[in-house]
């Protein structure tokens, strides 16, 4: 039985990590997201599942705790912003390279630097091609809701465990501070002894006769280890991009032209079909819900339909390279967006498209 | 003329009074001869044993030489980032509260790179075990300047001897932690001979037990010898450290179970 | 009057030569061999049969390398 409430996407976020089992969160402040950790202390889950809630001394702390959790077989999660996920990219490295299950949300912010508190959509090349070192991929889901927020923690936790791999939740800025209707899923219990012994026999719970000592690392001397251990890696990505590819399309089947956008971007797109369509022109959005995997196939399918795409981020253009590589030079392909943490108006969207993929 | 002499009738199961514990693995131990990082895993692995926690015990494992120590240590370990070990160890004990955990780490990783993780724990009273092994150089990577190396001494980073007016002093961070209300215990040991092996044992055993206790960190710190890294001979890196690193490092209790 | 008769065994494939147990034994039990192990390490030795079991050598060795008994011999 759901529970339907008027919630900031932070907190669903939060709220929605409680309700999903997780065992502990570790975090530390930072604008624009540090409802998520005042929420959880306020709400004492410790009192209502069980689940551990702490501010550590930085995001490098957070991260690491999140590791020495995750080693245990335990839910467990952190949420930052772009400087303070900067900061985590050792800990993200070492979590891909361990195999470890968790969940990170990133609330972007502008940047580079120290940037600005407001939305924008530049950590896309962080996220999906490593900010970390070495061979790694996040799986990386982007909400445009606070719905989505909500479902996404319980989604995140469940694909990290599917593929023993840390899962992103990359939201914004406004995604995080806008309040929607949201409906929650019910509690469902944290792992039980039993349980993480059963679904996480890797888990450093404590060497039992029974079996071996289990090692979490993520190192690997001997060359010809660590490139088997990688050839393990890369095929677990390369079943993400055969199992998990999630996507939306709005509008698309008669449209001429698309607007690819994710996440707030999206949003804005959605209004500006409408005006563009009043204006005769008929354009769909195209939406990745899952980053990596990049629904790249669906992208390619529809340059057989449409004339143009009008990739819209708020950034100096991350995600168009992705597209570009997706259509293989067949159409037209543009970025258009903000910097500074500006969101585009749909009006301006829509004279974007204009200039940069009809007109020209 | 060395040639052993060997009273076979004495070599019996039953005259056995002592023999390297089981709960180190057989793996020949990857450090250099003499180091005391062996002698430090082995009295960690028989109080683990003489416990009988081996399966409520999780080990995090350092950057630095001991890297590998969990090859060497028969239990569930965790390696951790350089410097991050009491990070990974804090989540790991609150969601396993009836679990030992403990870390292991080098002067570099403890007490450059992991400064603050290493104060917050203790801040924050986690109860765990943090052992501390301080040779005053970083030996994996080569023999470089640590934290704790001695003013004057020499290193692949300090050729001409520890400036003090460009790098400071030696950071005494085990007096500094046991400032903090949330370290329980804090003491300072060697491996070096027979009575100060015994001892450290103790030491580690009291660290053991005082998690069960929940009333704060018990910190133990090991001073050792690097003979590669100071390039004398095991025996004379010994002596070296009782003549230069004792008078700075001073073995001893700083605080007991306040 | 009873008194302690202890003999050692080194693992000279596990000893690294390094030497420290040698000032932890107080009755000059050990010495180095002249011949190498596999690894080719100089391996500790008992040299003589004065050992007493007091396990000093083996609480010391940082490989574990030693194995020691001890009987309690009566007249």
């Amino acid at each position: 039985m759901k529970e339907l409430r008027l919630m900031k996407g932070n907190e669903a976020f939060a709220e929605a990590a409680i309700r999903a089992g997780a065992d502990g969160y570790f975090g530390y402040p930072i604008t624009p997201q540090s409802e998520v950790m005042e929420y959880l202390m306020a709400e004492k889950p410790h009192e209502r599942t069980g689940m551990i809630v702490l501010q550590a001394e930085s995001e490098v702390a957070a991260i690491n705790m999140v590791y020495g959790g995750a080693a245990t077989g335990k839910r467990v999660m952190t949420s930052s912003s772009s400087p303070g996920i900067s900061l985590k990219q050792e800990g993200i490295s070492y979590l891909c390279g361990a195999e470890l299950p968790c969940l990170i949300m990133n609330a972007v912010r502008g940047g580079p630097g120290l940037g600005t508190i407001q939305p924008s959509q530049s950590d896309y090349f962080q996220s999906t091609k490593g900010g970390g070192h070495g061979d790694y991929r996040l799986l990386v889901l982007a909400p445009a809701s606070v719905q989505e927020m909500a479902d996404f923690a319980r989604l995140g936790f469940d694909l990290a465990f599917k593929y023993r791999n840390p899962v992103l939740v990359l939201s914004d800025g406004a995604i995080g501070q806008m309040m929607e209707k949201v409906y929650l899923d019910p509690q469902r219990p944290r792992f039980t002894d039993e349980e993480i012994k059963q679904n996480t026999p890797w888990a450093t719970t404590g060497k039992t006769p029974d079996r071996e000592r289990n090692i979490i690392t993520s190192l690997a001397l001997e060359s010809a280890k660590m490139e088997q251990h990688n050839i393990a890696l890369q095929a677990k990505y390369r079943q993400m991009e055969e199992e998990e590819v999630r996507y939306e399309k709005i509008g698309c089947d008669d449209a001429e032209y698309a607007f690819v956008a994710y996440g707030t971007s999206s949003r804005i797109c959605q209004k500006a079909i409408q005006l563009a369509r009043e204006q005769g022109i008929k354009v769909g959005l195209m939406r990745p819900i899952t980053l990596f995997p990049f629904p790249k196939k669906i992208i390619a399918q529809m340059t057989s339909r449409v004339k143009g795409i009008l990739v819209v981020e708020m950034s100096a253009g991350q995600m168009v390279e992705d597209v570009r590589l997706a259509v293989e030079g067949r159409v037209k392909v543009e970025h258009f967006g903000r910097f500074g943490g500006i969101i585009p108006s749909p009006v301006e969207v829509v004279e974007a498209l204009k200039k940069q993929i009809i007109g020209g | 003329m060395a040639e052993a002499i060997v009273n076979t009738e004495l070599i019996q199961p039953e005259n056995l009074v002592y023999k390297r514990t089981e709960l180190l693995t057989p793996n020949a131990l990857s450090y250099c001869p003499g180091c005391g990082h062996g002698t430090a895993h082995r009295i960690i692995m028989e109080v683990i044993e003489e416990m009988g926690i081996q399966s409520e015990t999780i080990g995090i494992a350092p950057v630095g030489c001991s890297v590998l120590a969990y090859d060497f240590m028969n239990i569930d370990m965790q390696q951790a980032a350089h410097g991050r070990a009491p990070a990974l160890a804090t989540a790991a004990k609150r969601l396993n509260p009836k679990k030992y955990v403990f870390t292991y780490q080098g002067d570099g990783d403890l007490a450059a790179i992991g400064t603050a993780e290493t104060i917050h724990a203790c801040n924050r009273g986690e109860n765990i075990v943090i052992i501390f092994i301080n040779n005053g150089i970083y030996g994996m990577t080569g023999g470089q300047m640590a934290p704790t190396t001695l003013p004057g001494m020499k290193s692949s980073t300090s050729p001409y001897g520890r400036d003090v007016a460009m790098m400071g002093n030696p950071l005494k961070i085990t007096e500094l932690v046991a400032q903090l209300p949330g370290t329980l215990y804090v003491t300072r040991q060697a491996v070096h001979t027979p009575v100060a092996v015994r001892k450290a044992k103790k030491a580690v055993r009291k660290a053991f037990e005082n998690t069960k206790l929940n009333k704060g960190l018990s910190f133990i710190e090991i001073v050792s010898n690097c003979n590669s890294g100071w390039k004398m001979t095991p025996r004379k890196a010994n002596d070296w450290m009782v003549e230069n690193m004792f008078p700075f490092y001073p073995l001893g209790d700083i605080k007991v179970n306040e | 009057m009873a008194k302690m008769k202890g003999q050692i065994v080194v693992d000279i494939e596990r000893c690294k030569g390094c030497e420290v147990c040698i000032p932890a034994c107080p009755e000059e039990v050990i010495a180095m061999s002249k011949q190498v192990n596999r690894k080719g390490y100089f391996f500790a030795q008992p040299v003589n049969d004065a050992c007493t079991g007091c396990t000093n050598c083996a609480v010391v060795c940082p490989d574990g390398a030693i194995t020691v008994y001890r009987k309690k011999m009566t007249e």
